[in-house]
Formats: structure tokens, sequence, C-alpha cells
């Protein structure tokens, strides 16, 4: 054991940024799954809406740990050598695909059925339709859930720590283990987070209730 | 405790799936998914019989116990499950509560399982239509009596099936408490993948016993239900 110095508080500055890039990363990629899983739930053509479905079950019926290892494991059977951000962004992105779609397609759904047939009545594409005219009023109510799930992604950047990805939990459980002062160096670091989550929580209840305002008038 | 390394490359492709070993350790893995459904439907108990207390001292206690309830679910639901399980492990360890992981598993559950139904019983709580509230106030019930007879029945009914996907979700997070080596069906799963050196075929079978357990606690909670609130009641 050793004492804590200004190098374990430089690391864990550090290894806070790796936690940011991860939640980014499978931001971005759980967005392009999310979409185009909550477009095949809305499409006319059945397999696709139900190998959507099958996906949702699944992803959502299993743990985000065995994604990751699964992920992990299975790129390196194939021949990838991917390393920990990779196969953990990928595994996230995989994750958040499930519950970004599913609450796409609610919201793409709570758009009126009149306003997909008076975009077909005057012609108009399918891209132009979803782009124009479905997806501005559904982004008003895929807002407050989405940024919720927020939440639930940079939480679960924590997984990635699993495969020796090192992020902030990992990095703390490091210095937990060379210094041994758990109640403050987990306690410190689960304050990060919270200065991380808790606005997107407030900002995502907030966005809730005008919502629920707004369709109440 | 993290994974061992991903096979390094060489003849990829060729790679072929053995599952002799896996079914050798079948009666582990066996194990380990009778500790995950015992400690998930343990903690799903303690937590109900926290949160009702605590969500009705959320809605009608004193403030200073309304103000610890409100920061200790934000808390809790602002932080990662790993993290929690960390300081309750090694947090109370190093406090003098030397407990073995499997106790500290069930402590870090139901701290966090608690947390988020509490928030689920609130709402359930505050979304019982006032005319009950009233009709029970003009009866001249006790507020025990109330809430016992009245809001509180009517208030689980509503939030059953929130309750029950969150339970589900409970029950898919304990995996992270393998990271302190419990004997749950995660690190049974890590036990046999690093001694067989078939860790792919040995996450994919228990991804496949994870996935038969989240669709096993929907139909009990389905039969709950129809016990508890549809039985003998016209639609």
């Amino acid at each position: 054991m050793r004492p804590l110095n200004l190098g374990d508080f430089l690391f864990l500055a550090q290894s806070a940024l790796w936690t940011l890039g991860l939640f980014f990363v499978s931001l971005a990629g759980g967005s392009v799954i999310g979409l185009a899983l909550a477009l095949m739930r809305t499409s006319p053509w059945r397999p696709l809406r139900w190998f959507a479905l099958g996906y949702f079950r699944v992803i959502q019926g299993t743990p985000v740990l065995m994604q990751i290892f699964l992920i992990y494991f299975g790129t390196a059977l194939l021949g990838f050598e991917f390393g920990a951000l990779v196969s953990a962004g990928l595994a996230l992105s995989v994750n958040a695909g499930a519950f970004l779609g599913e609450i796409w397609e609610s919201s793409i759904k709570s758009v009126s059925k009149g306003q997909v047939e008076a975009a077909r009545v005057l012609g108009l594409r399918y891209a132009t339709t979803q782009l124009h005219i479905i997806m501005p009023q559904a982004l008003r109510v895929a807002t407050p859930p989405t940024v919720g799930f927020l939440v639930q992604l940079v939480k679960g950047t924590a997984m990635a720590s699993f495969v020796g990805f090192v992020e902030l939990t990992r990095a703390s459980q490091m210095i937990n283990n060379a210094t041994f002062h758990p109640f403050l160096i987990f306690g410190g670091v689960s304050l990060l987070y919270f200065a991380i989550c808790w606005p997107l929580s407030l900002l995502s209840s907030r966005l809730e209730r005008r919502l629920a305002r707004a369709y109440a008038r | 405790m993290h994974a061992p390394r991903a096979r390094q490359r060489g003849a990829p492709m060729s790679y072929e799936f053995y599952f002799g070993d896996i079914w050798k350790a079948r009666w582990l893995l066996l194990d380990g998914t009778l500790t995950t459904l015992r400690l998930s439907a343990l903690c799903m108990v303690l937590s109900l019989a926290i949160a009702i207390p605590a969500a009705v001292s959320r809605i009608a206690g004193p403030g200073w116990l309304r103000g610890v309830i409100y920061v200790y679910v934000e808390y809790i639901r602002n932080t990662p499950f790993l993290i929690q399980i960390f300081l309750v492990y090694f947090g109370l360890g190093i406090a003098g509560f030397r407990m073995s992981p499997n106790s500290a598993a069930l402590i870090a559950m139901t701290a966090n399982g608690a947390a988020y139904t509490i928030e689920i019983v609130r709402a359930g709580i505050v979304g019982v239509d006032r005319g009950q509230w009233e009709a029970g106030r003009v009866l001249g019930l006790s507020p025990l009596q109330l809430y016992a007879s009245i809001v509180l029945p009517q208030a689980l009914k509503i939030i059953f099936w929130p309750l029950a996907s969150q339970f589900i979700l409970i029950m898919l997070a304990s995996s992270a408490v393998s990271v302190i080596a419990t004997s749950e069906l995660s690190s049974v799963t890590y036990d046999i993948s690093t001694q067989t050196f078939r860790a792919f075929e040995a996450y994919l079978v228990t991804t496949g016993i994870y996935f038969c357990l989240s669709v096993a606690f929907a139909a009990v909670f389905a039969l709950i239900f129809w016990l508890a609130f549809a039985r003998g009641r016209p639609a």
C-alpha cells in the first residue's frame, strides 16, 4: 500500500476523458443502430419489423456484460484485433441501439397517421416524408426519454472495465488496489459520475413535465 | 478481476466451436444460475419491503426524512452500479463490516434496487386518484388504514408492470457483482472460461441462460398479476 498522490488524481482525470470518449462513441453507434431499428419497426415490410422486435427482446433480455464479453471474444475469434475500446464501444452501441430504437419507435408511432397519408397524397418520397414530416414531430416526444437514457449510457460505460478498458471505474479500482482508500476513491469517483448524470436526469424530467403540460392543453 | 486476454490472431476463420468443456461444467452453471435466481428474488422482495415505507415517507414524512430519501434515490440512480458494489464490498469492509462476496452482492443489489423501486412506488402513490384519498378520509380512516387498504393496493396495480421490468433489469444487472468474485452465474462463467479457454462458448451459453431467466421472470410476474389483480374480475 502507498499513500494517494497527485499522480492518482491526474490518472483519474485522464480516465474520466476515456469514459466520456467511450460514451460519445457508444452514443454515435447506438444512434445509428437505434434509428435503423426504429425505421424497421415502422416499415410496412413484416420481416423487418420482426427482426427489429427480436433484436429488442434479445438485447434487452440479456445483460450488457454478456454482450461486452461476447463481442470482445467473438471479434477476436473472427480475426479482428479490436482491443478494449472498440469492442466495448461496439457492445455498448449494440446495447444502446436496442433501447434508443424502442424509444424512437414509439416516438415515430406517436405522430398521427394522417401526417403520413397527407405526405403520400402530396407525392413525397419515403425519405422526404421521414426527414421533413415525421422526424421533426417525433423529435419532440423522443427528447425527454432519450436524455433520460443518456444517463443509463454514461453509467453503462463502467461495464467496459470488465474487458480491461481503463476508464474511470477501472482506474479507480486500480488506484484502490494500490492505496486502499475505498471510501475516498469510490466515493469521490461516484460523485464525478453523479456530476455528469444528475444534470441529465434533471433535464430529462423537466422536458418530460413540459411535454406533459403541452399535451394537457 | 477482468477478462483474460482475447485470443490472439492465428488461423482465425478456422475456429471450431467446442461446447464439450462447457457441458462438463453444467452442474457449476446450474449452481450459478440458482444463486443468481436466489440473489435476484431476495433483492426484489427486500427492495419492495424497503421501498413501500420509504416512498410513503418521501411523500408524507417530516422534511428532513424526505430530503434524505430524495438524496439517496438521486445518488443511486445517477452513479454506476459497479461503483456501488465497490463501495459496499471494500468500503463497508474497511469500516469493520466484513462480509462474504455474496452478502455484499445482495446488499449492493438491494441498495440499488430499492432506490429505483422507491421512485416507482412514489409515482404509483401520486397516481392514485384524489377522490380515493378524500373518500378514505371522509370514512374516518386513520392515515395508516388509508394507505394500507385504499392507496397502496391501487398504487401497486398501477406500478405493477414498470416494477416488473425494473426487477428484470435488476436480475440482468446482477451479472456485474461477478467483479467481486461471488458464486452467481457470471462469476461461475468467468471461472469456466479461464479454466477451459473456451470463453466465447461459455459466455454464449450463459447469455442464453440469462435470456431464459428474463423470460421466466416475465412469466412469473404475469402469473402474479393475474392472481393478485385480474382473477375472477371482468376485464
